[in-house]
Protein backbone atom coordinates (compact mmCIF):
# COMPACT_ATOMS: atom_id res chain seq x y z
CA UNK A 1 0.00 0.00 0.00
CA UNK A 2 0.99 3.51 -0.62
CA UNK A 3 -0.13 6.00 2.42
CA UNK A 4 0.62 9.69 2.85
CA UNK A 5 0.61 10.41 6.25
CA UNK A 6 0.36 14.24 7.92
CA UNK A 7 1.87 14.02 11.01
CA UNK A 8 1.99 16.35 14.05
CA UNK A 9 5.67 17.73 15.44
CA UNK A 10 6.03 19.24 18.20
CA UNK A 11 9.14 19.87 19.71
CA UNK A 12 7.59 20.35 23.43
CA UNK A 13 4.88 22.14 25.32
CA UNK A 14 5.99 25.32 25.03
CA UNK A 15 6.31 25.42 21.13
CA UNK A 16 3.89 25.56 18.46
CA UNK A 17 3.67 22.16 16.56
CA UNK A 18 2.63 21.43 12.68
CA UNK A 19 2.38 18.66 10.35
CA UNK A 20 4.87 17.10 8.67
CA UNK A 21 4.42 15.16 5.33
CA UNK A 22 5.42 11.71 4.82
CA UNK A 23 5.08 9.37 2.09
CA UNK A 24 5.01 5.60 2.53
CA UNK A 25 5.69 3.35 -0.65
CA UNK A 26 5.49 -0.05 1.29
CA UNK A 27 3.14 -0.49 3.39
CA UNK A 28 1.67 -4.02 4.29
CA UNK A 29 -2.04 -4.36 5.05
CA UNK A 30 -1.33 -6.65 7.50
CA UNK A 31 0.61 -4.39 9.77
CA UNK A 32 -0.69 -2.72 13.03
CA UNK A 33 -1.14 0.91 12.68
CA UNK A 34 1.59 1.26 15.07
CA UNK A 35 3.69 -1.10 13.22
CA UNK A 36 3.51 1.09 10.42
CA UNK A 37 4.89 4.08 12.35
CA UNK A 38 7.57 1.89 13.64
CA UNK A 39 8.53 1.33 9.86
CA UNK A 40 8.57 4.82 9.14
CA UNK A 41 10.50 5.84 12.51
CA UNK A 42 13.56 3.47 11.07
CA UNK A 43 13.94 4.81 8.16
CA UNK A 44 13.69 8.23 9.80
CA UNK A 45 16.89 6.71 12.07
CA UNK A 46 18.67 5.67 8.67
CA UNK A 47 18.01 8.98 7.36
CA UNK A 48 19.42 11.13 10.69
CA UNK A 49 16.36 12.50 11.27
CA UNK A 50 14.61 12.98 14.18
CA UNK A 51 11.86 10.00 14.99
CA UNK A 52 8.18 10.66 15.49
CA UNK A 53 7.06 10.43 18.84
CA UNK A 54 4.19 8.33 20.25
CA UNK A 55 2.86 6.66 23.28
CA UNK A 56 2.76 2.52 23.21
CA UNK A 57 2.64 -0.15 25.65
CA UNK A 58 1.19 -2.87 25.70
CA UNK A 59 0.12 -3.21 22.23
CA UNK A 60 -3.19 -5.43 22.71
CA UNK A 61 -5.56 -2.82 23.52
CA UNK A 62 -5.30 -2.70 27.73
CA UNK A 63 -3.15 -0.89 28.96
CA UNK A 64 -4.20 2.48 27.40
CA UNK A 65 -0.72 3.75 26.49
CA UNK A 66 -1.41 4.42 22.61
CA UNK A 67 -3.24 7.52 21.95
CA UNK A 68 -3.67 8.43 18.65
CA UNK A 69 -6.48 10.72 16.82
CA UNK A 70 -6.21 9.47 13.24
CA UNK A 71 -8.25 11.21 10.62
CA UNK A 72 -10.20 13.24 13.27
CA UNK A 73 -11.20 10.20 15.38
CA UNK A 74 -9.43 9.56 18.62
CA UNK A 75 -7.97 5.92 18.08
CA UNK A 76 -8.86 5.81 14.13
CA UNK A 77 -12.23 4.86 12.43
CA UNK A 78 -12.63 1.59 14.47
CA UNK A 79 -15.37 1.41 16.72
CA UNK A 80 -14.68 -0.22 20.18
CA UNK A 81 -10.72 -0.29 18.75
CA UNK A 82 -7.44 1.07 20.62
CA UNK A 83 -4.59 2.32 17.50
CA UNK A 84 -2.46 -0.91 18.50
CA UNK A 85 -5.18 -2.68 17.68
CA UNK A 86 -6.05 -1.37 14.23
CA UNK A 87 -4.72 -2.59 11.03
CA UNK A 88 -3.51 -1.05 8.15
CA UNK A 89 -5.89 -3.19 6.19
CA UNK A 90 -8.40 -0.79 7.47
CA UNK A 91 -7.50 1.97 5.37
CA UNK A 92 -6.73 2.05 1.19
CA UNK A 93 -3.81 2.37 -1.04
CA UNK A 94 -3.47 5.78 -1.88
CA UNK A 95 -4.82 6.99 1.74
CA UNK A 96 -4.30 10.51 2.94
CA UNK A 97 -3.93 10.03 7.02
CA UNK A 98 -3.50 12.50 9.64
CA UNK A 99 -2.13 11.95 12.31
CA UNK A 100 -2.56 13.89 15.64
CA UNK A 101 -2.40 14.03 19.64
CA UNK A 102 -5.02 14.06 22.02
CA UNK A 103 -5.98 17.62 22.16
CA UNK A 104 -7.28 19.19 25.30
CA UNK A 105 -6.11 21.86 27.43
CA UNK A 106 -5.24 19.68 30.33
CA UNK A 107 -3.33 17.11 28.37
CA UNK A 108 -0.37 19.30 27.61
CA UNK A 109 1.55 17.87 24.41
CA UNK A 110 5.22 16.42 26.01
CA UNK A 111 6.78 16.06 22.20
CA UNK A 112 5.10 14.86 18.96
CA UNK A 113 2.42 12.78 19.38
CA UNK A 114 2.82 12.10 23.12
CA UNK A 115 0.55 13.81 25.82
CA UNK A 116 0.90 14.49 29.90
CA UNK A 117 -2.37 12.75 30.79
CA UNK A 118 -0.80 12.61 34.70
CA UNK A 119 -4.09 14.63 35.50
CA UNK A 120 -5.76 10.99 35.09
CA UNK A 121 -3.74 9.79 38.06
CA UNK A 122 -4.49 12.95 39.87
CA UNK A 123 -8.32 12.74 39.58
CA UNK A 124 -7.79 8.66 40.82
CA UNK A 125 -5.75 10.23 43.69
CA UNK A 126 -8.24 12.13 44.88
CA UNK A 127 -10.79 9.05 45.13
CA UNK A 128 -8.49 8.11 48.73
CA UNK A 129 -9.13 4.97 50.09
CA UNK A 130 -11.60 2.42 50.68
CA UNK A 131 -12.14 0.92 53.55
CA UNK A 132 -11.15 -3.20 53.05
CA UNK A 133 -9.64 -5.85 55.47
CA UNK A 134 -6.20 -6.01 54.03
CA UNK A 135 -3.66 -9.17 54.23
CA UNK A 136 -4.63 -12.45 52.99
CA UNK A 137 -6.81 -12.19 50.04
CA UNK A 138 -10.59 -12.53 51.46
CA UNK A 139 -12.67 -15.34 50.38
CA UNK A 140 -14.73 -14.41 47.02
CA UNK A 141 -18.17 -15.14 48.72
CA UNK A 142 -17.75 -13.14 52.19
CA UNK A 143 -19.46 -10.08 50.42
CA UNK A 144 -22.67 -11.15 48.27
CA UNK A 145 -23.02 -8.96 45.56
CA UNK A 146 -26.12 -9.87 43.19
CA UNK A 147 -25.04 -10.43 39.44
CA UNK A 148 -26.19 -7.33 37.94
CA UNK A 149 -24.07 -5.28 39.96
CA UNK A 150 -21.33 -7.19 39.67
CA UNK A 151 -21.97 -6.75 35.58
CA UNK A 152 -22.37 -2.88 35.71
CA UNK A 153 -19.34 -2.59 37.81
CA UNK A 154 -17.51 -4.45 35.49
CA UNK A 155 -18.51 -2.50 32.34
CA UNK A 156 -17.04 0.74 34.37
CA UNK A 157 -14.45 -0.74 35.63
CA UNK A 158 -13.39 -1.87 31.41
CA UNK A 159 -11.86 2.22 31.83
CA UNK A 160 -8.04 1.63 30.48
CA UNK A 161 -8.12 5.42 31.35
CA UNK A 162 -6.23 5.94 27.30
CA UNK A 163 -8.16 9.43 27.54
CA UNK A 164 -9.85 9.35 24.38
CA UNK A 165 -13.24 10.91 25.82
CA UNK A 166 -10.85 13.57 26.30
CA UNK A 167 -9.59 13.75 22.88
CA UNK A 168 -13.33 13.09 21.50
CA UNK A 169 -15.26 15.60 23.68
CA UNK A 170 -15.21 19.39 22.05
CA UNK A 171 -15.14 20.69 25.64
CA UNK A 172 -11.90 18.94 26.81
CA UNK A 173 -13.68 17.30 29.56
CA UNK A 174 -13.09 14.24 31.37
CA UNK A 175 -16.88 13.20 32.72
CA UNK A 176 -16.56 9.49 30.85
CA UNK A 177 -13.27 8.61 32.59
CA UNK A 178 -14.32 9.82 35.91
CA UNK A 179 -17.54 8.82 36.07
CA UNK A 180 -16.30 5.85 35.05
CA UNK A 181 -13.86 5.28 38.01
CA UNK A 182 -16.93 6.77 40.50
CA UNK A 183 -19.17 4.11 39.38
CA UNK A 184 -17.31 1.22 39.48
CA UNK A 185 -16.74 2.06 43.45
CA UNK A 186 -20.25 3.37 43.85
CA UNK A 187 -21.79 -0.25 42.41
CA UNK A 188 -20.27 -2.16 44.74
CA UNK A 189 -20.03 -2.36 48.66
CA UNK A 190 -16.48 -2.17 49.14
CA UNK A 191 -15.90 1.48 49.25
CA UNK A 192 -19.29 2.47 50.06
CA UNK A 193 -18.97 4.23 53.95
CA UNK A 194 -16.34 6.78 51.65
CA UNK A 195 -18.14 6.92 48.59
CA UNK A 196 -20.11 10.57 49.41
CA UNK A 197 -16.49 12.02 49.86
CA UNK A 198 -15.28 10.29 47.15
CA UNK A 199 -17.68 11.75 44.44
CA UNK A 200 -17.31 15.14 45.62
CA UNK A 201 -13.53 15.12 45.80
CA UNK A 202 -12.75 13.21 42.52
CA UNK A 203 -15.05 15.95 40.43
CA UNK A 204 -13.50 18.94 42.39
CA UNK A 205 -9.95 17.21 41.28
CA UNK A 206 -11.09 16.87 37.76
CA UNK A 207 -12.25 20.50 37.57
CA UNK A 208 -8.97 21.98 38.83
CA UNK A 209 -7.05 19.76 35.80
CA UNK A 210 -8.73 22.21 33.71
CA UNK A 211 -11.08 19.65 31.75
CA UNK A 212 -13.96 21.49 30.63
CA UNK A 213 -17.66 20.39 31.60
CA UNK A 214 -20.15 18.16 30.31
CA UNK A 215 -22.47 18.90 27.56
CA UNK A 216 -23.96 15.76 26.59
CA UNK A 217 -23.00 15.50 23.02
CA UNK A 218 -21.56 11.99 23.31
CA UNK A 219 -18.94 12.15 21.42
CA UNK A 220 -17.03 10.38 24.27
CA UNK A 221 -18.63 7.22 24.49
CA UNK A 222 -18.03 6.35 20.55
CA UNK A 223 -14.53 7.42 21.23
CA UNK A 224 -14.15 5.05 23.89
CA UNK A 225 -12.15 2.03 22.68
CA UNK A 226 -13.92 0.30 25.30
CA UNK A 227 -17.35 1.35 24.80
CA UNK A 228 -18.08 2.52 28.50
CA UNK A 229 -21.69 4.18 28.06
CA UNK A 230 -22.25 7.83 29.20
CA UNK A 231 -25.25 6.30 31.75
CA UNK A 232 -22.17 6.43 34.09
CA UNK A 233 -21.81 10.11 33.84
CA UNK A 234 -25.24 10.14 34.65
CA UNK A 235 -24.62 7.33 37.72
CA UNK A 236 -22.11 9.99 38.69
CA UNK A 237 -24.22 13.00 38.70
CA UNK A 238 -27.17 10.95 40.72
CA UNK A 239 -23.87 10.22 42.97
CA UNK A 240 -22.75 13.94 43.16
CA UNK A 241 -26.28 15.01 43.90
CA UNK A 242 -26.72 12.36 46.65
CA UNK A 243 -23.87 13.12 48.42
CA UNK A 244 -24.52 17.23 48.28
CA UNK A 245 -27.79 16.25 49.94
CA UNK A 246 -26.47 14.11 52.61
CA UNK A 247 -23.96 17.10 53.74
CA UNK A 248 -26.82 19.52 53.82
CA UNK A 249 -28.29 16.61 56.22
CA UNK A 250 -25.39 15.86 58.18
CA UNK A 251 -25.12 17.53 61.37
CA UNK A 252 -22.09 19.41 62.57
CA UNK A 253 -19.74 19.29 65.46
CA UNK A 254 -21.49 18.02 68.76
CA UNK A 255 -25.27 16.82 68.53
CA UNK A 256 -26.97 18.33 71.37
CA UNK A 257 -30.48 17.46 72.99
CA UNK A 258 -32.96 19.51 71.22
CA UNK B 1 -17.24 27.86 52.01
CA UNK B 2 -20.74 26.58 52.67
CA UNK B 3 -21.89 23.49 50.84
CA UNK B 4 -24.38 25.58 48.43
CA UNK B 5 -20.94 27.51 46.80
CA UNK B 6 -19.02 24.08 47.27
CA UNK B 7 -21.84 22.41 44.84
CA UNK B 8 -22.08 25.72 42.37
CA UNK B 9 -18.13 25.79 41.83
CA UNK B 10 -18.07 22.48 40.11
CA UNK B 11 -18.87 22.14 36.55
CA UNK B 12 -21.20 18.99 37.54
CA UNK B 13 -23.08 21.47 40.41
CA UNK B 14 -23.22 24.32 37.88
CA UNK B 15 -24.92 21.82 34.97
CA UNK B 16 -27.18 20.40 37.38
CA UNK B 17 -28.13 24.06 38.18
CA UNK B 18 -28.74 24.73 34.35
CA UNK B 19 -31.00 21.42 34.21
CA UNK B 20 -33.40 22.51 37.28
CA UNK B 21 -33.38 26.13 35.50
CA UNK B 22 -34.25 25.11 32.63
CA UNK B 23 -37.10 22.32 33.06
CA UNK B 24 -38.70 25.61 35.45
CA UNK B 25 -38.31 27.54 31.92
CA UNK B 26 -39.81 24.69 29.95
CA UNK B 27 -42.71 24.87 32.33
CA UNK B 28 -43.59 28.59 31.60
CA UNK B 29 -42.96 27.70 28.46
CA UNK B 30 -45.99 24.83 28.27
CA UNK B 31 -48.07 27.51 30.11
CA UNK B 32 -47.42 30.51 27.99
CA UNK B 33 -48.41 28.52 24.49
CA UNK B 34 -51.16 27.52 26.22
CA UNK B 35 -52.26 30.80 27.09
CA UNK B 36 -51.79 32.28 23.62
CA UNK B 37 -53.40 29.83 21.94
CA UNK B 38 -56.90 31.92 23.22
CA UNK B 39 -56.18 33.74 20.37
CA UNK B 40 -58.24 31.20 18.33
CA UNK B 41 -60.67 31.33 21.29
CA UNK B 42 -62.70 34.04 18.91
CA UNK B 43 -65.14 36.58 21.38
CA UNK B 44 -66.06 35.91 24.82
CA UNK B 45 -70.44 35.59 24.83
CA UNK B 46 -70.60 37.15 28.54
CA UNK B 47 -68.09 40.29 28.22
CA UNK B 48 -68.01 40.38 24.35
CA UNK B 49 -64.40 40.74 24.44
CA UNK B 50 -61.86 38.90 22.68
CA UNK B 51 -61.05 35.64 24.94
CA UNK B 52 -57.17 35.87 25.05
CA UNK B 53 -58.15 39.85 26.41
CA UNK B 54 -59.64 38.07 29.28
CA UNK B 55 -57.31 35.54 29.87
CA UNK B 56 -54.56 38.77 29.74
CA UNK B 57 -56.47 40.19 32.63
CA UNK B 58 -57.65 37.34 34.57
CA UNK B 59 -53.52 37.03 35.08
CA UNK B 60 -53.52 40.98 36.25
CA UNK B 61 -56.53 40.16 38.45
CA UNK B 62 -55.93 36.44 39.91
CA UNK B 63 -55.29 36.68 43.80
CA UNK B 64 -55.72 40.78 43.68
CA UNK B 65 -57.66 40.27 47.30
CA UNK B 66 -54.72 39.14 48.80
CA UNK B 67 -51.98 41.21 46.89
CA UNK B 68 -53.81 43.66 44.71
CA UNK B 69 -53.60 44.26 41.18
CA UNK B 70 -51.27 42.48 39.30
CA UNK B 71 -49.63 41.73 42.53
CA UNK B 72 -49.51 37.28 41.44
CA UNK B 73 -48.33 38.70 38.11
CA UNK B 74 -45.60 40.43 39.31
CA UNK B 75 -44.24 38.00 41.95
CA UNK B 76 -44.46 35.48 38.95
CA UNK B 77 -42.54 37.85 36.64
CA UNK B 78 -39.84 37.96 39.56
CA UNK B 79 -39.54 34.46 40.11
CA UNK B 80 -39.43 33.91 36.38
CA UNK B 81 -36.59 36.09 36.17
CA UNK B 82 -34.45 34.83 38.80
CA UNK B 83 -34.75 31.80 37.27
CA UNK B 84 -33.62 33.22 33.83
CA UNK B 85 -30.86 35.15 34.87
CA UNK B 86 -29.53 31.93 36.95
CA UNK B 87 -29.81 29.67 34.07
CA UNK B 88 -27.64 32.44 31.73
CA UNK B 89 -25.28 33.30 34.14
CA UNK B 90 -24.80 29.63 34.44
CA UNK B 91 -24.73 28.27 31.16
CA UNK B 92 -22.67 31.24 29.87
CA UNK B 93 -19.95 30.39 33.15
CA UNK B 94 -19.93 26.79 32.00
CA UNK B 95 -19.30 27.23 28.01
CA UNK B 96 -16.37 29.97 28.79
CA UNK B 97 -15.08 26.87 30.59
CA UNK B 98 -15.45 24.25 28.23
CA UNK B 99 -14.02 26.77 25.43
CA UNK B 100 -11.48 27.41 27.31
CA UNK B 101 -10.80 23.49 28.21
CA UNK B 102 -10.85 22.01 24.71
CA UNK B 103 -7.78 21.80 22.57
CA UNK B 104 -8.74 23.44 19.71
CA UNK B 105 -10.09 21.50 16.22
CA UNK B 106 -8.66 18.60 14.65
CA UNK B 107 -7.33 19.08 10.93
CA UNK B 108 -10.49 16.49 10.34
CA UNK B 109 -13.13 16.75 12.73
CA UNK B 110 -15.74 14.52 12.66
CA UNK B 111 -18.74 14.24 14.67
CA UNK B 112 -20.08 10.50 15.55
CA UNK B 113 -23.06 11.58 18.12
CA UNK B 114 -23.04 15.13 18.73
CA UNK B 115 -26.46 17.15 17.02
CA UNK B 116 -26.87 20.18 15.85
CA UNK B 117 -29.10 21.20 18.63
CA UNK B 118 -26.21 20.00 21.15
CA UNK B 119 -23.48 22.04 19.26
CA UNK B 120 -25.29 24.96 18.99
CA UNK B 121 -26.96 25.51 22.85
CA UNK B 122 -24.68 28.36 23.49
CA UNK B 123 -25.13 30.23 20.55
CA UNK B 124 -28.84 29.64 20.45
CA UNK B 125 -29.12 30.43 23.90
CA UNK B 126 -27.94 33.88 23.13
CA UNK B 127 -30.31 34.21 20.46
CA UNK B 128 -32.94 33.44 22.29
CA UNK B 129 -31.88 35.98 24.73
CA UNK B 130 -32.13 38.55 22.96
CA UNK B 131 -35.50 37.20 21.39
CA UNK B 132 -36.51 37.14 25.13
CA UNK B 133 -35.07 40.93 25.79
CA UNK B 134 -37.29 42.34 22.41
CA UNK B 135 -40.58 40.20 22.85
CA UNK B 136 -41.31 42.08 25.74
CA UNK B 137 -40.27 45.46 24.93
CA UNK B 138 -42.93 44.23 21.97
CA UNK B 139 -45.56 43.04 23.70
CA UNK B 140 -45.60 44.20 27.58
CA UNK B 141 -44.21 47.56 27.12
CA UNK B 142 -44.96 48.56 23.99
CA UNK B 143 -41.52 50.38 23.03
CA UNK B 144 -40.55 47.87 20.16
CA UNK B 145 -44.16 47.67 18.93
CA UNK B 146 -44.29 50.28 15.87
CA UNK B 147 -48.46 49.61 14.11
CA UNK B 148 -50.68 50.47 16.70
CA UNK B 149 -49.81 49.61 20.74
CA UNK B 150 -52.41 49.61 23.39
CA UNK B 151 -51.87 48.56 26.89
CA UNK B 152 -54.77 45.71 27.71
CA UNK B 153 -55.73 45.10 23.90
CA UNK B 154 -53.65 41.99 23.60
CA UNK B 155 -55.92 40.26 20.70
CA UNK B 156 -55.16 43.68 18.44
CA UNK B 157 -51.93 44.91 19.48
CA UNK B 158 -51.09 40.62 18.17
CA UNK B 159 -53.17 41.35 15.25
CA UNK B 160 -51.28 44.60 14.04
CA UNK B 161 -47.56 43.14 14.86
CA UNK B 162 -48.14 40.12 12.83
CA UNK B 163 -49.48 42.01 9.62
CA UNK B 164 -45.27 43.20 9.18
CA UNK B 165 -43.26 40.48 7.53
CA UNK B 166 -40.19 40.69 9.28
CA UNK B 167 -42.37 40.64 12.77
CA UNK B 168 -43.58 37.40 11.62
CA UNK B 169 -40.42 36.21 10.05
CA UNK B 170 -38.65 36.89 14.19
CA UNK B 171 -40.94 35.16 15.71
CA UNK B 172 -40.60 31.96 13.78
CA UNK B 173 -37.29 31.97 13.68
CA UNK B 174 -36.55 32.39 17.39
CA UNK B 175 -39.38 29.58 17.82
CA UNK B 176 -36.96 27.55 14.97
CA UNK B 177 -34.38 28.16 17.15
CA UNK B 178 -36.14 27.56 20.70
CA UNK B 179 -37.16 23.71 19.21
CA UNK B 180 -33.61 23.21 18.80
CA UNK B 181 -32.11 24.13 22.31
CA UNK B 182 -35.37 22.03 24.05
CA UNK B 183 -34.75 19.37 21.37
CA UNK B 184 -31.05 18.76 23.20
CA UNK B 185 -32.31 20.42 26.56
CA UNK B 186 -35.02 19.01 26.86
CA UNK B 187 -33.03 15.38 27.03
CA UNK B 188 -29.77 16.68 28.66
CA UNK B 189 -31.90 17.42 31.85
CA UNK B 190 -32.70 14.18 32.19
CA UNK B 191 -28.70 12.78 31.91
CA UNK B 192 -27.65 15.71 34.14
CA UNK B 193 -30.10 14.95 36.88
CA UNK B 194 -29.07 11.11 36.41
CA UNK B 195 -31.78 9.87 35.54
CA UNK B 196 -31.23 8.65 32.55
CA UNK B 197 -30.08 4.84 30.85
CA UNK B 198 -29.35 2.74 28.25
CA UNK B 199 -33.46 1.79 28.61
CA UNK B 200 -34.53 5.37 28.56
CA UNK B 201 -32.46 6.93 26.42
CA UNK B 202 -34.81 6.49 23.37
CA UNK B 203 -37.84 7.22 24.51
CA UNK B 204 -36.65 10.33 26.37
CA UNK B 205 -34.92 11.16 23.33
CA UNK B 206 -38.29 10.53 21.51
CA UNK B 207 -40.34 12.94 23.80
CA UNK B 208 -37.80 15.47 24.18
CA UNK B 209 -38.11 15.53 19.92
CA UNK B 210 -41.90 15.67 20.88
CA UNK B 211 -42.21 18.58 22.75
CA UNK B 212 -39.79 20.78 20.80
CA UNK B 213 -41.85 20.36 17.74
CA UNK B 214 -44.83 20.71 19.69
CA UNK B 215 -43.67 23.82 21.70
CA UNK B 216 -42.33 25.49 18.47
CA UNK B 217 -45.28 24.84 16.16
CA UNK B 218 -47.87 25.73 19.45
CA UNK B 219 -45.90 29.45 19.64
CA UNK B 220 -45.83 30.01 16.25
CA UNK B 221 -49.09 29.06 15.38
CA UNK B 222 -50.50 32.73 16.36
CA UNK B 223 -48.04 34.68 14.14
CA UNK B 224 -48.99 32.55 11.30
CA UNK B 225 -52.65 32.54 12.07
CA UNK B 226 -52.65 36.35 12.13
CA UNK B 227 -50.52 36.71 9.33
CA UNK B 228 -52.66 34.21 7.25
CA UNK B 229 -56.25 35.91 8.17
CA UNK B 230 -57.32 32.79 9.98
CA UNK B 231 -57.21 34.98 12.74
CA UNK B 232 -59.54 37.85 11.62
CA UNK B 233 -59.02 41.03 11.92
CA UNK B 234 -60.40 43.07 15.42
CA UNK B 235 -63.50 44.61 15.47
CA UNK B 236 -63.54 48.20 16.89
CA UNK B 237 -66.93 47.63 18.71
CA UNK B 238 -65.18 44.95 20.66
CA UNK B 239 -62.03 46.94 21.12
CA UNK B 240 -63.93 49.75 22.66
CA UNK B 241 -65.62 47.33 24.90
CA UNK B 242 -62.19 46.20 26.39
CA UNK B 243 -61.48 49.13 26.71
CA UNK B 244 -64.59 50.45 29.52
CA UNK B 245 -63.72 47.43 30.71
CA UNK B 246 -60.04 48.05 31.98
C1 LIG C 1 -36.41 30.29 26.67
C2 LIG C 1 -36.22 29.64 27.69
C3 LIG C 1 -35.17 28.56 27.87
C4 LIG C 1 -35.44 27.27 28.16
C5 LIG C 1 -36.80 26.64 28.31
C6 LIG C 1 -34.18 26.58 28.28
C7 LIG C 1 -34.05 25.24 28.58
C8 LIG C 1 -32.87 24.59 28.71
C9 LIG C 1 -32.72 23.22 29.14
C10 LIG C 1 -33.86 22.28 29.51
C11 LIG C 1 -31.39 22.93 29.13
C12 LIG C 1 -30.76 21.60 29.48
C13 LIG C 1 -29.93 21.61 30.72
C14 LIG C 1 -29.10 20.35 30.74
O1 LIG C 1 -28.37 20.12 29.81
O2 LIG C 1 -29.21 19.59 31.68
C15 LIG C 1 -30.70 24.10 28.67
C16 LIG C 1 -29.34 24.17 28.50
C17 LIG C 1 -28.69 25.30 28.03
N1 LIG C 1 -29.24 26.56 27.86
FE1 LIG C 1 -31.19 27.02 27.97
N2 LIG C 1 -33.15 27.46 28.07
C18 LIG C 1 -33.71 28.70 27.81
C19 LIG C 1 -33.04 29.87 27.55
C20 LIG C 1 -31.67 29.96 27.39
C21 LIG C 1 -30.95 31.18 27.13
C22 LIG C 1 -31.57 32.57 27.00
C23 LIG C 1 -29.65 30.84 27.02
C24 LIG C 1 -28.42 31.69 26.74
C25 LIG C 1 -28.02 32.75 27.11
C26 LIG C 1 -29.53 29.43 27.20
C27 LIG C 1 -28.36 28.72 27.10
C28 LIG C 1 -28.24 27.38 27.38
C29 LIG C 1 -27.02 26.63 27.22
C30 LIG C 1 -25.68 27.16 26.71
C31 LIG C 1 -27.31 25.33 27.64
C32 LIG C 1 -26.36 24.16 27.64
C33 LIG C 1 -25.81 23.91 28.97
C34 LIG C 1 -25.00 22.68 28.84
O3 LIG C 1 -25.38 21.80 28.06
O4 LIG C 1 -24.01 22.59 29.54
N3 LIG C 1 -30.78 28.92 27.43
N4 LIG C 1 -31.61 25.10 28.44
S1 LIG D 1 -0.60 0.20 23.55
FE1 LIG D 1 -1.70 -0.60 25.25
S2 LIG D 1 -3.71 -0.15 24.67
FE2 LIG D 1 -2.66 0.44 22.88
Amino acid sequence: MKLTLYIWRQKNSSTKGSFERFQMDDVSPDMSFLEMLDVLNEKLLVEGKEPVAFDHDCREGICGACSLVINGQAHGPMERTTACQLHMRKFNDGDTIYIEPWRAKAFPVVKDLIVDRSAFDRIIQAGGYISVPTGSAPEANNIPISKDDADLAMDAAACIGCGACVAACPNGSAMLFTAAKVSHLAILPQGAPERHRRVKAMIERMDSEGFGGCTNHGECQKACPKGISIKFISLMNREYIKANLASLARDKGEVTAQ
Amino acid sequence: MGPICEFYKTTVGKKIVAAVTGALLFLFLVAHMVGNLKAFAGIDPATGMYKLDVYARFLREFGHMVLGYSGVLWLTRIGLLVVFVIHVVTVIQLTLRNRAAGGGSYAKNRYLSSTVASRTMAIGGLILLAYVIYHILHFTTGTLHFHGFKHGHVYANAYNAFQVWWVVLIYCVAMVILGLHLYHGLWSLFQTLGLDGPRTNRPLRCLAGVLAVVIALGFMAVPLGFASGILPAPTTQVTTQTALLR
